[in-house]
């Protein structure tokens, strides 16, 4: 998949972002081909959030820069971000809780009558399309989020990702609320947007969720880049250690992060 | 396609297995909270009537209770948007003071200097500058509470002091009266009535208004082939709204003139005096008229346009909205501009009805208005609330107030059973939820 002459669709260079004197991500690289998934593994509390927020918009990074197709991108809030065709599924499942799946999936761009009005019955219709394709069983369309199941939110949070064109789509911990069934469903769909040209970032602690979906990984560790490997080229043991350790494999490219060989 | 039909069976067989006043409710989709209101509501007016010996259940009672509740039921419907962000205003009394007070300056004593007295443009210039010294103060809260992230509840409880205190400042304290004789039909009373005639085309419009609301929304729903409520039920609900429509004018156009303004106006328009009296009706009062054209303008905000979703989806979940690109500070100020244009409204209303103003207007009016606000479903945690319940709210307060003064209950004694009641809705309110999940 990765191809190094064509320009990739992210690149994260030399970000860091530092909160009270800790800093949460330092000098971390990333980059993203369309058409490919890159997961992005470390335990708990090693930066991939942090990271991934700041090419959300989320956070302000401190240092470093994004490239979009290989123009510097300016982005300082989540809308910036949406208009680069970024588009975020967050962990914490951040919809609003108390009003309905239509409403949800148009916040902030919603469609509107030639009055100014709100069109609901115009986005409720797209919704139940969107929501059809993605899942055909989910019926309940006028209740509030909150009356939902964690995969009902889940698809709910996606299609509201996917709604929009998006050009790239960063998934953190897409399954970690769902169930086995529902976990297959969000990875049929990662594959179906894959072969839309879509780039993903894949943002998870445990390897086994992403390691077959991806097409390469890129490690953190207490802020830092421990390296990027492809798939195909090392096992999950290997990047275990590379989680762990910050070990990297002979195939891996290694980044600031890595282990000191002697 | 196919899932439309399997829904509308799945909607039958659900349907089947219920009660028949269960499926009632699915049918007419009515909210069953604001019914239970409604109960409340009755139960209040029922009980005082019998305990005031018939006296709460005469028109001139009950007009008198719909002029009562405008000032606090405009406020109130400003006071949802608010609580609805998890925030608080507890400066909406004071606030009303000093636009009060200032409209109150600038009509009695300001502009007849400037235009001449009794000048038929003092009335709207007064209004407009009390209106955008409304919006002006509440946007500063609104900016205060956004931009420098100071708690809504310390702002406004220092709006609270800081807006008493100006009022006072104004005219040390003095009270300024009258006030301009057509300002002053803002206020009610037997001039600032509408008369029969008018009640009834308002009250045809606003039949009118609901069934072509139920026809277009029947229409809209088939469009998109959307489920649809059954025949009998939208013409139970048309009747139903007509029915209290109609009724709530028959009630207030069977209230007369007193006979000493009657007797005034006869002489002066050289009608004779008959037998029995001259029947004149009061018909709606001009600021009940201003009510519940704020309670729908309100409404159409919070529901039908994109700010009024933003407002609840921020109540809702502050991050998400966040996250999903809303300009929540925007937001806040704007809902707060908001309730500073309808205090300035509230204000108009109070000062007209009592044609002076006061350094001690709106006090206490705060915690009326988010009694009301709370009373009506406006859920403290955020996120839910309607304008319609807050209304109602208002009018829940309003009749236990004028009740107990009715009955003959004595000052302190109602201020107990208000904070009482108070306690006890968000209680109830409280438990509702709790079994709603």
């Amino acid at each position: 998949m990765t191809d190094t002459t064509r320009t990739p669709l992210v690149e994260l260079k030399n970000i860091s972002i530092s909160f009270g004197g800790i800093h949460a991500v330092d000098n971390a690289s990333v980059d993203l081909y369309p058409g490919e998934v890159v997961a992005l593994l470390g335990h708990n509390g090693a930066g991939k959030s942090t990271l991934i927020k700041v090419l959300s918009g989320a956070y302000k990074r401190d240092g470093g820069e994004i490239l979009i197709n290989g123009e510097p991108a300016d982005i300082g809030n989540p809308r910036d971000a949406k208009k680069y065709g970024i588009e975020t599924i967050y962990q914490t499942l951040a919809v609003a809780d108390n009003v309905d799946a239509a409403a949800n999936l148009y916040l902030g761009r919603e469609l509107r009558t030639p009055w100014g009005t709100l069109d609901d019955v115009a986005m409720e219709a797209k919704t139940r399309e969107v929501m059809g394709r993605l899942n055909p069983n989910f019926q309940r369309f006028k209740e509030p989020v909150k009356a939902l199941s964690g995969g009902q939110r889940q698809s709910v949070a996606i299609a509201r990702a996917i709604l929009f064109n998006a050009r790239i789509l960063i998934m953190d911990e897409p399954t970690a609320a769902l169930g086995p069934q529902e976990t297959a469903q969000v990875g049929e769909l990662i594959k179906q947007l894959k072969k839309e040209g879509i780039g993903i970032f894949l943002i998870s602690h445990d390897i086994h969720d992403v390691f077959d979906l991806a097409d390469r990984v890129s490690v953190m560790k207490n802020g830092q880049v421990v390296g990027h490997a492809r798939t195909e080229d090392v096992t999950k043991d290997e990047v275990l250690g590379m989680i762990i350790l910050g070990k990297v494999p002979p195939k891996a490219i290694p980044g600031p992060g890595a282990m000191q060989t002697a | 396609m196919a899932d439309i039909t399997t829904t509308a069976s799945a909607n039958r067989a659900r349907s089947a297995s219920e009660n028949p006043v269960k499926r009632f409710f699915r049918a007419t989709e009515i909210d069953t909270r604001l019914l239970g209101m409604v109960g409340a509501l009755l139960i209040i007016w029922i009980g005082f009537n019998i305990l005031s010996g018939g006296l709460f259940l005469t028109p001139r009672n009950l007009w008198n209770l719909s002029v009562q509740t405008a000032s606090v039921a405009v406020m109130a419907t400003g006071m949802v948007l608010v609580i609805v962000t998890r925030n608080i205003d507890l400066s909406v009394g004071s606030i009303l003071g000093f636009v009060g007070m200032i409209m109150g300056v600038l009509q009695a004593e300001l502009l007849p200097q400037l235009l001449g007295f009794n000048h038929p443009a003092i009335w709207i210039v007064t209004l407009l500058c009390g209106l955008l010294l409304g919006a002006a103060i509440g946007a500063l809260h609104g900016s205060i509470i956004a931009f420098l992230n100071v708690p809504s509840f310390i702002v406004t409880l220092g709006g609270l002091l800081v807006w008493r205190g100006a009022t006072w400042f104004v005219t040390s304290g003095r009270t300024v009266a009258p006030m301009d004789a057509t300002f002053r039909l803002m206020g009610g009373g037997t001039e600032g009535s509408i008369g029969a005639t008018a009640s009834w085309i308002v009250g045809a419009l606003a039949c009118a208004a609901i069934v072509a609301t139920i026809a277009n929304s029947r229409k809209q729903r088939k469009r998109f082939g959307f489920p649809l409520r059954p025949m009998w039920a939208e013409y139970f609900l048309v009747a139903i709204g007509c029915a209290l429509v109609l009724g709530a004018v028959l009630i207030v156009n069977s209230y007369p003139w007193p006979v000493a303004i009657a007797r005034k106006f006869a002489d002066a328009n050289g009608i004779a005096w008959p037998e029995g009296g001259l029947f004149i009706p009061h018909g709606i009062a001009i600021p009940v008229l201003i009510a519940i054209v704020v309670g729908i303008v309100m409404t159409f905000i919070s529901t039908r346009l994109r700010f009024g979703r933003y407002v609840f989806a921020l109540g809702g979940n502050p991050e998400a909205a966040e996250l999903a690109g809303i300009k929540t500070r925007w937001v806040t100020v704007k809902i707060f501009a908001l309730m500073g244009i309808l205090c300035a409204v509230a204000a108009a209303i109070s000062t007209a009805r009592l044609n002076a103003a006061t350094n001690a207007q709106g006090e206490l009016d705060e915690l009326y208005t988010i009694a009301a606000a709370v009373i009506g479903g406006t859920s403290l945690a955020g996120g839910m609330g309607t304008i319609a319940g807050a209304m109602l709210g208002a009018l829940v307060m309003q009749s236990l107030q004028s009740g107990m003064v009715l009955v003959g209950i004595d000052t302190p004694f109602q201020r107990i059973v208000v904070g009482m009641v108070l306690v006890v809705a968000v209680w109830l309110d409280t438990v509702y939820r709790a079994r709603a999940k």
